[in-house]
């Protein structure tokens, strides 16, 4: 598993080498500012949670870095070099990609057009070159299988696996395709224990493979089983910011659940 | 970490789907199946019906409708619609005609010049729904009517009738009537050259739709923008080539009025667009796109073409005509229902 995902990861990456760096990062839309001062390191072969409430501003650091919106304060650094993404395409460039919760594929296609969508195989490069349909199934049949997803039929809609198996395709996919930063919206909000779990495993081993995974969620216990390091949104600003080491999963749930605002509230509350 | 993920299934789980199941996720089955009874059922009632020139008469009805069929089947796949697509026909062949007539030009230039006009109409369509965001169904009713109203009002100031006048005297008729609206003899059947241009298009749209990269990303604009726009897909890109198809073959098929019938009323296309539209319904073309293909689409204009000429042929009053293509319709929206939730939520295994 992890063999086959690492043989499609891009092998310079190195573990721990800063791969997105964010200093001081702001967002503002018109009067209202979605997002200020965020410092943000994502690191190859390390996992970064992003935690939040809604609102907090979890979208929009999405957002920048995955090219949907440009930031307008401080500096986003991909490799070291100074960038701002204005549209998916070039932030897909530089092997960043983000598989979203509920847009991650086209559910009535099959299983391996998902797959290959977007990045299709064809036999020229003329307009009305064919498309390279059996390399391309068999490609996604194995790939697939390599990295542990049973897909019974590989020519079936997509929309007929569970929600799980469907992030996993999108998932896959963009390993496939050489991302080198994984952005994943919140993979496990909509999906069962056992779903979740096989998405979690799949975070590891994106991890094990050398890349650089943002994990956005607003589940502690998701986020401390895969982390490596933690940052807690609120109001667009950063609250919480500490690797594995320095905090414990009760503090992360504490802050998460609104630390000192929540003690309040229940003495507020009055009861015992 | 290796133990972490469960070991890959082996190659013996896969599951090979029956005849039936494959069968039934195609979307042209059920209009097949219609057509086959529409097909058999005036073969019984209208003598006339059996013979090879009135099967031929049936496809030239079919492929007017169908050529334009197959633009918005396509465009329908991609999630959008447009419902100027009838009148654009009329629009393209009286530009044509009254251009040449007014400045005194060979025919060609206007048929170009025309072609222009309406690949720009197809843009202007395409862009303001991807822009604005508005529904393609406003947008479209919008150009509709502009059209239409042009379409009256521009014949009017030119001519001072509603209808465009001769230009059989002007070069270039005889030529552009050959490439457009010709025909030629096989023993007594009389083929127009429009179903043959109607069976290339069909031939090229399902190319286009099953085996380029063209179509995967008109499957995937209209099944899901969003998600195709995350992996690059250049939806804006797309989607406007869907609507300039739609107003290309429109102005192919208003070509051929021009050059079959010499003059053209002002008022005509209107009411087409819905034909188009219930040809790829029919078709098993998903309302909300994403789903569909070409084949199916051409069966719904063939169904159309065998309706109205089969209920002449039996010797009804073809007022009934339009009630039949509702029924149609609505029967055809219920079985596309059914065999959507048959091919997404089927056991596979």
């Amino acid at each position: 598993m992890t063999d086959t995902l690492a043989s499609h990861a891009d092998q310079g990456l190195h573990r721990g080498e800063p791969l997105i760096e964010m200093d001081s990062v702001g967002k503002s839309y018109g009067a209202i500012r979605a997002l200020r001062d965020i410092n943000l390191r994502v690191n190859a072969g390390e996992v970064t949670c992003v935690l939040g409430d809604n609102g907090a501003g979890k979208s929009t650091l999405i957002k920048i870095m995955s090219g949907l919106h440009p930031h307008n304060e401080g500096t986003l650094r991909v490799d070291g070099k100074p960038v701002t993404f204005s549209s998916p395409r070039e932030s897909l460039a530089h092997g960043i990609a983000t598989v979203y919760q509920d847009l991650a594929v086209v559910g009535l296609m099959e299983v391996w057009r998902n797959f290959f969508l977007g990045s299709e195989l064809t036999a020229g490069k003329f307009p009305l070159a064919g498309l390279k349909v059996k390399q391309m199934r068999e490609i996604a049949d194995t790939e697939l299988r390599k990295m542990g997803i049973v897909v019974k039929d590989i020519n079936q809609p997509i929309g007929t696996l569970s929600g799980g198996q469907r992030q996993c395709v999108a998932i896959a996919r963009a390993v496939y395709f050489g991302a080198r930063v994984l952005i994943l919206d919140e993979p496990t909000a909509a999906l069962g224990v056992k779903q979740s779990g096989v998405v979690l495993k799949y975070v590891a081993a994106a991890r094990s493979a050398g890349l650089g995974v943002v994990f956005i969620t607003h589940n502690p216990h998701h986020a401390y089983m895969v982390g490596d390091h933690f940052v807690i949104l609120k109001l667009g600003e950063t609250t919480l910011d500490k690797t594995r080491k320095e905090v414990s999963l009760d503090e992360l749930t504490t802050q998460m659940a609104g630390g000192d605002e929540l003690a309040e509230l229940s003495h507020e509350l009055g009861r015992k | 970490m290796t133990s972490t993920v469960e070991a890959p299934a082996p190659a013996a789980g896969r599951v090979k789907l029956g005849l039936s199941n494959r069968l039934l996720a195609r979307p042209e089955i059920g209009a097949l199946v219609a057509a086959v009874i529409i097909f058999i059922f005036f073969l019984s009632l209208a003598p006339s019906f059996r013979s090879a020139e009135s099967f031929f008469t049936v496809l030239y009805q079919s492929s007017v409708i169908g050529i334009v069929a197959c633009g918005v089947g396509l465009l329908m796949i991609g999630g959008e619609f447009d419902l100027s697509a009838g009148v654009i026909v009329y629009t393209a062949g009286l530009f044509n005609s009254m251009f040449c007539w007014y400045f005194g030009v060979n025919l060609w230039v206007g048929a170009f010049l025309s072609l222009a006009f309406c690949l720009l109409i197809g843009f202007l369509n395409g862009y303001l729904v991807m822009r604005t965001g508005i529904p393609s169904f406003l947008i479209t009713l919008g150009t509709f009517f502009v059209l239409q109203g042009a379409n009256l009002g521009v014949t009017k100031l030119v001519t001072k009738t509603v209808s465009s006048l001769d230009v059989s005297n002007i070069d270039g008729y005889d030529s552009l009537g050959k490439v457009f609206s010709s025909s030629f003899k096989v023993g007594s059947v009389t083929i127009w050259t429009s179903v043959i241009w109607w069976i290339l298009f069909v031939a090229l749209a399902t190319w286009v739709l099953q085996r380029t990269r063209a179509g995967n990303w008109i499957f995937a604009v209209g099944g899901n923008p969003d998600s195709a726009r995350a992996v690059g897909v250049p939806v804006l890109r797309t989607k406007i080539g869907l609507f300039m198809t739609v107003s290309f073959l429109g102005w192919f098929v208003g070509m051929h009025q021009l050059y079959r019938f010499n003059t053209l009323q002002a008022g005509g296309g209107v009411g087409n667009e819905f034909l188009y539209i219930i040809a790829a319904v029919v078709g098993g073309t998903l309302l909300t796109g994403g789903y569909g293909n070409s084949i199916g689409v051409a069966i719904g204009a063939f169904i159309f073409g065998m309706t109205s000429l089969g209920i002449i042929y039996a010797g009804w009053d073809p007022n009934w005509f339009k009630a039949f293509l509702g029924v149609m319709l609505l029967l055809a929206v219920l079985v596309n229902l059914y065999v959507k939730r048959m091919s997404t939520m089927r056991k596979v295994g």
